[in-house]
């Protein structure tokens, strides 16, 4: 047991717990965001994506030891005010999901691209975004999704 | 307005459930939380065959945090003979609780065989450390044609082999050889100028959804269980708890969560009865959530397969005969789809002579549950291999050898029905007139591919409420888990009905105690059938309205017209929201509801064309341009069409190219995780490309047919044809990985 001290979502939290707990686990159990997902807890799907001082990180297989001093933000973090965030408009306007339990992860992952890279190619986002695993929408409608979310013209969703 | 006049249907409204789920308050199974929850972890057979001499619980329930174990002797007495339905074919009560918890034998690796319910994961997992088991290893017996053998070891002592229709009272793993038949087909094969007869084996797969199976149960003090998980069918998980438990299934309520995609795999219940008979044990509600390596080891892939197919046509293109052997891998327990399979191979054909023997195998590996257009791929995959040779022997492009020998309305399907109205043809004009088709394919070891393939689909029962709102909107009630965005497409079909907007339709999905009895989310039925009571409780609602609109007017309900939002009588109108407005006062609330069962599920059918290049060196197969093309009837929702084709395409390239559960001898599997797994991620897909055709189904209000499953059947075939015009050589086993691809390169080069 050690306690460890980090921010999510802006707030300043401290918990106690086995310095080698996923933070996914603290997160979800202890913080009670459960908006981040477990798919196989070996940082192979990335459905667990958060954000550590804005760079995305696979949740499940981070130790909470790791986050201590750092920013951490989920996806509960990004809809600011009464509003969604742009790529999260951007996955509901487009459809971007079916079952929606990878979206989460997908959301995540795509603000920290468009945060430096604010206009990404199509070949950029699928460079970016390959290792998300999607099991029920081949992708397109997603990458579509981040496209319109950079304020590109979504490129062959609709085909 | 669409063609037919619809103002709902066909159009693209945003979902009613898309802002929780980009927003993560979306609550699927794992999320659940109660007071004093405690955490539940299950014990797995390391061993793919083993009797279980003894298991020892007490270091366990020693250990401090653990507040109960189980193991199949805590089920409660029942007639373990009685067969049950459970949405997805029928099984005994011994079957059922044996896949839960292993009772006397150990049937695959990962067999559940005790649980263990403590204050927190970490104990439960190390509270199973300390469970004895003493196992008595058997030989373990993998495949389909191994477990046929005389000599094979046996499964089940008890279980006897079904020879077309008659038990034959000889202990077996096979559970049973069934045949369709249609005409004479020795006759047709001697009629044939072209007769082509292959094998195929295909691996087993998984479903691959992203969210692991989960339950969580609270047995309450007076008596009345209460479930709540992810599940394709809320019904099948409360008749199933109360199977295993042996309560009537009034006692058992079921909470559907959100699902993280099932595809099949969700139907089928493991945790939920475990997790209710450690909440009784403890006194606690009871989470169970699986691993990745549990999902695969312990909840059902789709069977593996021995195939064999022998085609003959004539030289006019027309074919004379077709036969298929489909011998199936069930897994532990009987039950392997190969009838399913059966009934699909040859659907997309008119064969006057035809034969299909379906052989039903139980063998050492998890036991099988439902792959979207379950057994349906496998059969596909040899099929369309078959036909697109037969189709090279005559000369004949491949698309004009089948449109030649399409299935149309009249044509007898293998297994006896004959086909309404149905889109075979439709779809391959689709496919011919598609740009794609005729697109240049340059470049050296390129090819293109073509293959079909179709799902009957089911009806079944759903029931649907809807309450009207004082402010003109509705609330609709059902029980159909929303997988894939059927909120949406049934809320469409009631809204088109009463005139109102989609928007305006508010969908819920609620627990077993809240609506009537609904059958699974599967089957391409939640649109077709869901929607059906959806439509007649709107029109439910509407009939009433009247009444209350006819009152307001002053007039009787027969002069009442309704249109467009609005009722009008001569002169007066008065639209659907002033009405509602004023319920109360015309008679009090007003409720449409409606239960259905309906017959006339449509089949659909879906092809595929695939341009592949291929690796002469590595043999790795890269997918250069996809196009999907199905019959949907009539599209309610087409974005989520095609969303359904893109979803199916994606994982028939996967079946197709990499997936596969690799064994040891012993039948350990050796790669369940998704780092060796290896499911299509966004670099491995090209945009797919879809067209919705549609060639409405009599048996449906709007012409619905299900469109969630037809769309994996094709891509194996249309790859396998392209790889063969790519390189030249014709593959006959799934995946179709480097390895595979290389070894028929080399072979043919000798
Ligand atoms: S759950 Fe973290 S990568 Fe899969
Ligand atoms: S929408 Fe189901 S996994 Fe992506």
């Amino acid at each position: 047991m050690a306690t460890f001290r980090f921010k999510v979502n802006g707030r300043d939290r401290r918990i106690e717990t086995d310095p080698a707990r996923p933070l996914l686990d603290v997160l979800r159990e202890d913080l009670g965001l459960t908006g981040t997902k477990y798919g196989c807890g070996e940082g192979q799907c990335r459905t667990c994506t958060v954000l550590m001082d804005g760079k995305p990180a696979a949740s499940c297989i981070t130790p909470v030891r790791e986050a201590e001093g750092r920013a951490i933000v989920t996806i509960e973090g990004l809809a600011q005010g009464g509003g969604l965030h742009r790529v999260q408009q951007a996955f509901l306007e487009e459809g971007a999901m079916q079952c929606g339990y990878c979206v989460p992860g997908m959301i995540v992952r795509a603000v920290a691209l468009l945060e430096s890279n604010p206009h990404p190619s199509r070949a950029e986002i699928v460079q970016w975004m390959d290792g998300n695993l999607c099991r029920c929408c081949g992708y397109p409608r997603i990458l579509a999704a981040i496209e319109r979310a950079a304020g590109a013209q979504p490129e062959g969703a609709r085909s | 307005m669409s063609a037919h006049g619809y103002k709902v249907v066909g159009t693209r409204p945003v979902r009613p459930d898309g802002a929780d789920k980009v927003t993560g308050r979306a609550a699927y199974g794992a999320d659940v939380h109660l007071a004093g929850l405690l955490y539940g972890a299950v014990l797995r057979s390391p061993h793919a065959h083993a009797r279980i001499r003894r298991i020892d619980t007490r270091g366990a329930e020693a250990l401090e945090g653990v507040r109960a174990v189980i193991t199949a002797s805590d089920f409660p007495p029942a007639d373990a003979g009685r067969i049950i339905d459970l949405g997805e074919g029928q099984q005994t009560v011994a079957e059922v609780r044996g896949n839960m918890l292993a009772s006397g034998k150990a049937l695959y690796k990962g067999h559940a065989v005790a649980a263990v319910a403590a204050v927190n994961r970490h104990v439960a997992e190390e509270a199973l450390g300390l469970i004895e088991v003493d196992y008595e290893p058997l030989p373990a017996v993998l495949t389909a044609l191994e477990a046929m053998r005389e000599d094979a070891p046996i499964l089940h002592e008890t279980l006897t082999r079904k020879e077309l229709g008659t038990d034959t009272g000889e202990v077996s793993n096979v559970a049973e050889h069934f045949r369709f038949e249609l005409g004479d087909l020795e006759q047709g094969l001697a009629e044939a100028d072209v007769v082509v007869e292959r094998e195929f084996d295909t691996a087993t797969v998984h479903q691959g959804y992203i969210e692991p199976q989960n339950a969580t149960a609270l047995w309450n003090q007076d008596g009345r269980i209460h479930v709540w998980s992810s599940t394709q069918g809320a019904f099948v998980v409360r008749d199933t708890v109360a199977a295993a438990l042996n309560v009537p299934v009034s006692r058992v309520k079921a909470t559907p969560m959100e699902i993280g995609g099932g595809f099949g795999g969700k139907i089928r219940v493991y945790l939920e009865p475990v997790a209710a008979l450690l909440s009784r044990k403890s006194g606690r509600p009871v989470k169970i959530v699986m691993s990745r390596q549990e999902v695969f080891e312990g909840t059902g892939p789709t069977p593996g397969s021995h195939i064999r197919v022998k085609v003959g046509a004539r030289r006019d293109g027309r074919i004379s005969a077709a036969y298929a052997f489909l011998a199936y891998e069930a897994g532990a327990y009987p039950g392997s789809m190969a009838d399913c399979g059966a009934m699909c191979i040859f659907s997309p054909y008119d064969i006057a002579n035809l034969c299909v023997d379906g052989y039903n195998i139980v063998v050492n590996k998890p036991s099988t549950a439902a792959y979207r257009a379950p057994g349906a791929t496998n059969a596909a995959f040899a099929g369309e291999s078959v036909m697109d040779e037969v189709a090279e022997r005559l000369g004949m492009d491949p698309i004009d050898f089948r449109l030649r020998n399409a299935a149309h309305e009249g044509t007898r399907r293998a297994d006896g029905p004959k086909f309404r109205r149905i889109g075979c043809v439709e779809v391959l004009e689709a496919m011919k007139n598609h740009p794609h088709y005729s697109a240049p394919l340059e470049g050296p070891n390129r090819g293109r591919g073509v293959a079909v393939g179709f799902w009957f689909n089911v009806g079944l029962a759903s029931a649907c409420t809807i309450g009207v709102n004082a402010d003109g909107t509705v609330n609709l009630v059902e029980g159909s888990t929303d997988i894939g965005g059927t909120r949406a497409s049934i809320a469409m079909q009631a809204a088109e009905v009463l005139g109102l907007r989609a928007e305006d339709v508010h969908p819920v999905v609620v627990d077993t105690d809240s609506i009537a009895y609904t059958a699974v989310t599967g089957g391409s039925r939640t649109t077709f059938a869901t929607g059906w009571a959806a439509y007649e409780a709107a029109h439910d609602v509407l009939r009433q309205m009247k009444e209350r609109a006819a009152r307001l007017l002053e007039t009787e309900p027969e002069c009442v017209e309704y249109q467009d939002g609005v009722f009008r009588s001569g002169e007066s109108r008065m639209t659907f929201a002033e009405v509602a407005a004023r319920l109360n006062e015309t008679g009090g609330p007003v409720t449409g509801r409606a239960g259905v069962n309906p017959r006339g599920a449509g089949g659909s059918y879906a092809g595929a064309i695939a341009d592949v290049e291929v690796d002469p060196e590595t043999g790795r197969v890269s997918i250069l341009r996809f196009t999907s093309v199905q019959d949907a009837g009539k599209a309610i929702h087409p974005a989520y069409v095609e969303g359904q084709m893109q979803g199916g395409s994606a994982q028939g390239i996967g079946w197709a190219l990499n997936e596969e559960y690799c064994l040891s001898p012993g039948g350990a599997m050796q790669n369940s995780s998704f780092l060796d797994y290896r499911m299509p991620t966004s670099l491995d897909l090209p945009m797919i490309e879809t067209v919705i055709v549609e060639v409405p189904n009599p048996g449906h209000p709007f012409g619905v047919r299900g469109v969630g499953e037809a769309n994996i059947v094709p891509p194996p075939g249309a790859i396998a044809n392209a790889i063969y015009r790519a390189a030249g050589v014709r593959l006959s086993r799934l995946p179709m990985k480097p390895e595979t691809v290389m070894e028929a390169i080399w072979a043919q080069r000798d």
